[in-house]
């Protein structure tokens, strides 16, 4: 007994080494840049593969070619990381933290197709590290030795990142960036040599953590969500811009894996969960994470005032909602079904558009809550042989509920913060649904969840789907212009004023993000039954970024907006997979290439172009 | 000879609010020049687009000859120009030596060679705090460090954002007579000032700045003998 739980405190300090390479440069990158870098595990899976490649090209055997592969690979993501840093972020560093997010999550995109048309399909192996190929016998257990000298990476990499931020200038300029990036450069240090490197060090941490991870285990093309999640849980835990509390962070959450396996191997995430959720209950900012500096009211630009639709505005959409409902006299059932499923999209856009908008959260897991209503749908379905009417009715609570938890932490950050953790959460939500076979089927999802007789057809079906959809969504918008609405903006706009005058601002976001999960989870219920089945990716992270980009492309200032943005980002995507094989690749393109070229969104993009056209001076 | 430092009809804007209409300005080798006016009235502005902070929406600023409106803060500075803003911003995180380590730059002819010891004789009470972190000083202290941060740098011109704001009367004392041993040191300094008695007891020139003009650009004894100037733009 003692030796099993010896050995497996450390695996889990085995693992924790390379969760911690990736989690100290993400927070490095962040404390200079204030970019939020969402490809850092795709910066780790390139560590991963390039590493496989090298290290087969040297010769896996002699300890050079090993040694020399594992650091030129690592070298080579540093590089990777320079480039990506100057032909994107470089542009990005003033547009709003969402999009510099977004354009992050656009080199995910890429990035996942770059590996897929290099390195297959296929799980690739690494080979064992030379010299480290037998294993120690602890007490009366074998453990390999390889693991052994992971262990010592990590105090090893802490105290070399000590040395470099105490001991020499570079790191000291880093520090002082961190805190006033403006000062530092009045004093002469040219900034974007300092954020370049600063970009391409912590490119080079994570692809030394993913190249070290090669006689562990397989390298997967979904290493690289499955690390970013599991490092802004460690970031997050640990504390943003502390490279000490990451690693401590590291140690505790790889620890806790390696015992949860162990003990109760079905939940090792909600494990997880609970003690994320003590940490940030006892030190909202992480173990060792201060209070962020007060960004400057008015810093972020002023949001646009949302006003109540024109009776102009109300007539189109009255318009269009009867060619909608119209539409089943015109087209074909192929094209209902893809109707029926942007009328869904419409209200899972909308839905996000409540916290996004008025409420001023950014989510990136927003898919949990659609995916959960869609999984209470099914479960009901299968589990309790309910028939669609009270399944459709049931499953928005599981959503509601979720909602209500997952929220109840998240309002307690701001900003980034925020959005990492709505990922995590996400990302747990997906991985219960992952890894619960014996309850959601696993990756094969839960089949034959089909509408009660008198819905099967699929006009009937559009028109529920129609009814339910349009009139949560005008609810929705009611929301924004009722006394919760204008309190929420309140709160978006100036907590502290708004906490002067009497408003809970935590309980009021708390309401409404609570409000936006349950709408989505209607949204993912009626999915469910269009479908008629339901499968793990509904709660997947590119999920959740396709609300965020229908809400984006709509425009986050405007109402009907997000309604707008998911007929036309869906209509797009559709055909883009039709198009191409490497339709990921392209959409990462594409969003790249909107942010960098419209830094401020489309609407602001249009707006400044309109303010300039009006002040009659071309030259500025 | 012309000045070191040549303004000549700056603008600069916030969004939509105009801040500066039209600055003219010069300093001289060797010179303090006082910037005077009420709050609000645009002196740290001025200071801010000379250093690059803020983007001026017209006029040319010269130093030494050479045009540098619409470079970037890092490129002014390495030519020669020393900013000292109002608030301070020393980085509070890292220790004395590390904050004169972010502004230490190579040595520059004409201008004054500074190190650390020789920054410690001229502000003794830094001497004895060398490992405290910034955030851990006084008011004063602080203010000491910031202008020795951008000595490190060994500028040609400095620009000194309110100096004496916010310091107990004994500190502004110590601060006049450490302008003064920085003018003789050969350095041009600009300063920003409501304190008509301390900016009189360092600059050469003054000039009195009122909603974003010029109103006055004269001798510090002009401004001293002019009481009605004085009671319309700087009183209270």
């Amino acid at each position: 007994m003692l030796d099993l739980i010896l050995t497996q405190m450390l695996n889990g300090m085995a693992s924790a080494s390379s969760l911690f390479l990736v989690a100290s440069g993400l927070s490095i990158i962040f404390g200079v840049t204030r970019i939020v870098n969402f490809a850092h595990g795709s910066l780790y899976m390139l560590g991963a593969y390039l590493a496989v490649t090298l290290v087969g090209a040297f010769g896996p055997a002699s300890p050079l070619g090993f040694w020399g592969g594992i650091l030129l690979a690592a070298f080579l993501v540093g590089l990777i990381g320079i480039v990506i840093e100057v032909v994107i972020l470089r542009r990005i560093y003033q547009a709003p933290e969402l999009f510099q997010l977004l354009a992050t999550f656009g080199v995910v995109l890429m990035v996942q197709d770059i590996a897929l048309a290099v390195w297959g399909p296929e799980d690739r192996l690494g080979p064992r590290a030379p010299g480290f190929k037998s294993f120690v016998m602890i007490l009366d257990s074998r453990f390999p030795s390889y693991e052994l000298f992971l262990i010592a990476v990590g105090p090893l990499v802490l105290g070399l990142l000590w040395f470099l931020f105490r001991r020499t200038r570079w790191g000291t300029l880093v520090r002082a960036a961190t805190q006033d990036r403006e000062m530092v450069g009045a004093l002469g240090v040219d900034q974007r040599l300092l954020f370049t490197s600063v970009f391409g060090f912590g490119a080079a941490l994570a692809g030394l953590g993913g190249a070290l991870q090669l006689p562990r285990e397989a390298v997967t093309l979904h290493m690289d969500l499955s690390t970013i999640a599991e490092v802004f849980v460690v970031v997050v835990v640990g504390g943003l811009g502390s490279v000490g509390g990451a690693y401590l962070a590291a140690v505790l959450i790889g620890v806790l894996h390696a015992f949860g396996i162990l003990i109760f191997p079905k939940i090792t995430l909600v494990l997880v969960f609970l003690v994320m959720a003590v940490v940030l209950i006892v030190k909202p900012y992480g173990l060792m994470g201060r209070k962020p500096a007060a960004t400057l009211p008015g810093a972020a630009g002023i949001e646009p005032l949302l006003t109540p639709a024109t009776p102009g505005a109300k007539l189109a959409g009255l318009a269009a909602l009867l060619l909608l409902a119209a539409a089943p006299l015109a087209v074909s059932d192929a094209w209902l079904l893809t109707l029926t499923e942007l009328v869904i999209f419409a209200l899972f856009a909308a839905s996000l558009h409540v916290m996004m908008g008025p409420g001023g959260m950014a989510s990136f897991g927003h898919a949990a809550y659609f995916g959960l209503g869609a999984y209470g749908a099914a479960l009901a379905v299968k589990w309790l042989g309910a028939p669609m009417e009270p399944a459709l009715l049931l499953a928005p609570f599981l959503a509601g509920i979720a909602g209500i938890v997952f929220g109840w932490f998240c309002v307690r950050l701001s900003g980034v913060y925020m959005a990492m953790l709505t990922l995590a959460f996400a990302q747990i939500a997906w991985a219960t649904a992952f890894q619960w076979v014996e309850l959601t089927g696993g990756d094969n999802g839960i089949l034959g969840v089909w509408p009660s007789a008198w819905a099967v057809p699929k006009a009937v079906f559009f028109y529920l789907t129609l009814a339910i959809c349009a009139a949560s969504v005008l609810l929705l918008r009611r929301l924004v212009f009722s006394p919760l609405g204008y309190a929420l903006r309140a709160g978006r706009d100036s907590p502290l004023r708004a906490e002067a005058i009497g408003i809970d601002v935590m309980r009021v976001q708390w309401a409404a993000f609570a409000i936006a999960a349950f709408a989505a989870g209607i949204a993912g219920a009626l999915f469910a039954f269009s479908k008629g089945s339901v499968f793990p990716t509904y709660l997947a992270i590119p999920r959740s970024v396709d609300a965020l980009l229908m809400v984006l492309l709509g425009g986050v200032q405007t109402v009907s907006g997000p309604v707008v943005g998911a007929f036309a980002y869906i209509g797009l995507s559709e055909q883009l997979v039709k198009l191409t094989p490497y339709w990921r690749f392209t959409l990462g393109l594409a969003i790249v290439l909107l942010v960098s070229l419209f830094p401020r969104g489309l609407v602001g993009g249009f707006l400044a172009w309109r303010d300039r056209r009006d002040a009659g001076d071309p030259a500025r | 000879m012309e000045p070191l430092l040549d303004i000549s009809g700056l603008d600069a804007r916030y969004g939509q609010a105009q801040i500066l209409r039209g600055i003219s300005l010069s300093v001289g080798r060797g010179e303090v020049l006082a910037l005077m006016g009420r709050n609000g009235a645009g002196k740290s502005t001025t200071m801010k687009a000379v250093m690059g902070l803020v983007p001026p929406s017209g006029g040319t600023i010269r130093f030494d000859g050479r045009r540098i409106d619409g470079r970037e803060a890092f490129e002014i500075a390495r030519l020669g120009i020393g900013y000292v803003p109002e608030d301070r911003r020393v980085f509070s995180e890292l220790t004395v030596m590390e904050n004169l380590s972010v502004g230490q730059r190579p040595p520059r002819q004409g201008a004054p060679h500074w190190t650390p010891e020789r920054l410690f004789a001229l502000f003794p009470n830094l001497a004895a705090m060398r490992d405290r972190p910034g955030g851990a000083m006084s008011g004063g202290e602080q203010q000491m460090l910031t202008i020795a941060r951008t000595l490190m740098g060994n500028p040609r011109l400095l620009l000194l954002d309110e100096p004496s704001e916010g310091l107990a009367p004994v500190i502004v004392q110590a601060m006049a007579r450490t302008i003064l041993a920085l003018k003789g040191e050969g350095l041009s300094i600009l300063l920003s000032e409501q304190n008509l008695h301390f900016a009189g007891s360092v600059a050469d020139r003054a000039a009195i700045i009122e909603k974003g003009e010029i109103r006055f650009d004269g001798t510090m004894a002009a401004l001293k003998a002019d009481a009605a100037l004085r009671a319309q733009y700087l009183s209270v």
